[in-house]
């Protein structure tokens, strides 16, 4: 029954997309593009929520207040710090990115080890609602420094990085901004895998979330583990928050919360625990908003993306528990 | 299995009277224990309750810190709200972050069901305070009440059963999605192809009274139509007490049920109260749908007291309010809740706004407290669940829960 409704879903979502694409292809490939731009800034988010729920299994709330705050710093780097303009050069601008991004990475790493320092680590032997409503806590208290910090409004960078036309295939325009969150996107990804895979660290982190215990057992000191992955974490979440900025040009102490929910249903999606499923869900919800919002056949419109990515949620949640790639997990049963 | 020393041999019996109620004079205090055990657990709740009964006769005498009888509906009806979910969180532990999903359900019934909203039809039945040819549904606000919380019971046993099967995070998640969808789908209700079922952003408003009619008014003196009284605020405060402690009565006698040590059972030990035979989706989605229905209830209620349903009262932070006034005052206590909901909802209403007029003078710089009100409330969370997790009014059985850890999977050991 639920096997018959699931594919005649999905059915019905590839005639959609179908007939879109043949309505339109040029502008089909546009909205595509602003879809995989997106997707790559939720899945820098998502993969700091599977990682810390890879290893505590524990759904971290304050991530997405993580990101914001790493972006408010961006902005005052780029603002005040630095105080880069559109006049500057490009090789200012392009060393000035950088350094923003250092700042907030480490800004951000340095605010995610604290608070699983301060917060999470006293609650490991709690039962297991204590951290997750703490988490719920700390991202109102994180919050409510953003708001304190950089006030109630959206503050504004200038366009640093121009949403001119780069290059054009055919009808599909590639804007230099776009090109950014991806040229920076990827290299971060890459690092990421080679850390996770290849070092003794990673293998650390890999050991400590099949079983802690047997990993202390082997020698892997977890409470450092643990905090190396809060801290690889919230650099994820900082240089998302810088690319959210220079993408967007302004941000808001409150917009981390929305944008922390979206990024974490990514990584339900996905399979939470799994990073590539992360950023699958990602790049997935990522084309599910732009399609929505771009596209103009039978389509429900802006009003209703969050409804549908939530929709999407529920859905997976209840019918696919463990995510498109994960493993089941006592939740799922 | 260790205990702290604080809890060993001390139960509520080992020493009967014999530090407690040390000040009284002998006398009294022989009286006092002359006095039958149910009496005695009595005279403290039924002095609380006369206290608040003709709180509207004296609140003009007491200090400015107090609140106004206006004030005291509101932080009333989010008290009963919370004292529905802590149900739901407190007795069960299912840590639903979507409550306010629960509200708006309840406030939109009574705004479909009293008032101009459905101009297609006129319907009256047993409504007061408006003319009998006014256009849209006009039911009884007492009827409203009751159908609002049968209306939002079935709501939650709908988003209930599918999800109920998940567990801890998993449903908190699921919660927080509805609880995001719902109002979403408020606003943009206004438009459900061609139909206008929800007003979109401007809500519904006016709400129609609850009231007497004019038979009882003429009879006895009670009002008609509360809104249209003179003394407006007393009669809806009086309500308002009435229904929560119909709230309270409930939810306590619920946790001593059989369905309620069910529900605590699951709390402690989902597998092993399902291998003693309770079943597990059938009681958790009551519990959920009890939950509800007070929601419902407090929500329509509150939709009448304001004259209004708006969506932009249904926002996912005032799941997390509730949830803080749960934590506050000691999951599963239901005393604790009460004073936790009536502490918490007074600063949201006016306690934040006097201690930052009174910070400010002292520092002698304006600082605008409300706003950061949730990082008042996210710290609470925090510093409850870091230093005293139980609770400010701690219910016995959780404090020996969360003492010696019947949960024997601790976060870390938890593994596919």
């Amino acid at each position: 029954m639920v096997g018959v409704l699931g594919t005649g879903f999905v059915l019905l979502l590839l005639i959609w997309v179908i007939g879109n694409f043949a309505r339109d292809p040029g502008e089909f490939l546009n909205v595509l593009l602003i879809g995989l731009t997106n997707g790559a800034v939720y899945g820098l988010i998502a993969l700091g929520y599977t990682l810390v729920y890879g290893i505590l299994q524990l759904i971290n709330f304050a991530h997405g207040d993580v990101f914001a705050l790493g972006g408010l710093v961006g902005t005052t780097m780029i603002l005040t710090v630095l105080d880069l303009s559109t006049s500057d050069s490009a090789l200012v601008i392009v060393l000035g990115i950088a350094a923003t991004l250092a700042a907030a990475m480490l800004f951000s790493s340095a605010l995610n080890t604290t608070i699983e320092l301060v917060a999470y680590r006293r609650l490991r032997h709690a039962p297991r609602l204590a951290p997750l409503i703490t988490a719920v806590g700390m991202s109102f208290i994180l919050q409510n420094v953003g708001l304190i910090g950089w006030g109630v409004n959206f503050t504004s960078v200038p366009r640093l990085v121009p949403n001119s036309v780069a290059f054009s295939l055919g009808s599909v325009d590639f804007q230099w901004n776009k090109i950014a969150v991806l040229l920076i996107t990827l290299p971060v990804l890459l690092a990421l895998t080679y850390l996770v895979q290849a070092t003794r660290q990673g293998k650390a982190m890999r050991a400590t979330s099949q079983d802690r215990e047997a990993a202390a057992m082997m020698g892997v000191n977890v409470n450092r583990t643990i905090s190396f992955t809060f801290m690889l974490a919230g650099g994820l979440a900082g240089a998302a928050g810088v690319l959210y900025v220079l993408n967007f040009t302004t941000i808001r102490y409150d917009q981390g919360f929305q944008l922390g929910l979206i990024a974490f249903t990514a990584a339900v999606i996905g399979g939470i625990g799994n990073m590539a499923g992360a950023l699958l869900g990602a790049v997935t919800i990522g084309l599910i908003e732009a399609f929505n919002e771009g596209l103009t056949w039978y389509t429900p419109g802006s009003d209703w993306t969050r409804s549908i990515v939530f929709g999407l949620l529920i859905a997976i949640l209840v019918f696919r528990p463990e995510g498109l790639l994960g493993e089941r997990t006592p939740e799922g049963q | 299995m260790k205990l702290p020393t604080r809890m060993r041999g001390k139960g509520p019996d080992a020493h009967p009277g014999e530090d407690t109620r040390g000040w009284l004079p002998p006398q009294v205090r022989a009286a006092w224990e002359r006095l039958p055990e149910p009496v005695r657990r009595l005279v403290l709740p039924l002095a609380l309750v006369v206290l608040a009964f003709f709180y509207p006769k004296y609140a003009e005498s007491l200090p400015g810190a107090f609140p106004g009888v206006g004030t005291l509906v509101i932080m009333i009806v989010f008290t009963m709200m919370a004292v529905g979910l802590n149900i739901v969180v407190g007795y069960a532990g299912l840590l639903d972050l979507g409550y306010v999903a629960f509200y708006a359900a309840g406030a939109y019934t009574a705004a479909w069901f009293a008032s101009l909203q459905f101009e297609q039809v006129t319907f009256h039945f047993g409504s007061v305070g408006i003319s009998q040819e006014a256009v849209g549904i006009h039911i009884s606000i007492w009827l409203i009440l009751l159908i609002a919380g049968a209306f939002t019971a079935i709501a939650g046993i709908l988003i209930g059963l599918p999800t109920l099967r998940l567990r801890g995070d998993y449903l908190a998640i699921v919660t927080l999605g509805f609880g995001e969808i719902i109002p979403q789908f408020v606003r943009n209700g206004d438009n459900i192809f061609g139909f206008d079922l929800t007003h979109g952003t401007f809500g519904i408003s006016p709400i129609d009274s609850p009231g007497f009619g004019t038979t009882l008014e003429d009879a006895i003196g009670v009002p008609a139509s509360f809104q249209q009284s003179f003394d407006r605020a007393q009669w809806f405060y009086w309500t308002a007490l009435g229904l929560l402690l119909l709230t309270v009565f409930c939810s306590v006698r619920l946790r001593d049920s059989r369905l309620g040590r069910a529900w605590i059972a699951i709390r402690e030990d989902e597998t092993a109260a399902a291998a003693m035979g309770i079943p597990l989706m059938r009681t958790k989605t009551w519990a959920y749908a009890i939950g509800a229905f007070f929601g419902g209830i407090a929500g329509a209620y509150y939709a009448t007291f304001k004259s209004g349903a708006f969506p932009s009262d249904f926002f996912f932070n005032v799941s997390i309010f509730l949830l803080c006034m749960v934590i506050l005052g000691g999951m599963g206590s239901v005393w604790g809740v009460v004073v936790g909901g009536l502490f918490l909802a007074y600063l949201d209403q006016e306690g934040l706004a006097k201690i930052g007029n009174s910070f400010s003078d002292l520092i002698g710089k304006q600082i605008d407290v409300p706003k950061y009100n949730f990082g008042v409330y996210g710290l609470i969370i925090v510093l409850m669940m870091l230093f005293r997790p139980t609770g400010l009014i701690p219910e016995r059985r959780r404090k020996k829960e969360l003492a010696e850890g019947v949960h024997d999977e601790s976060l870390y050991d938890v593994s596919g």
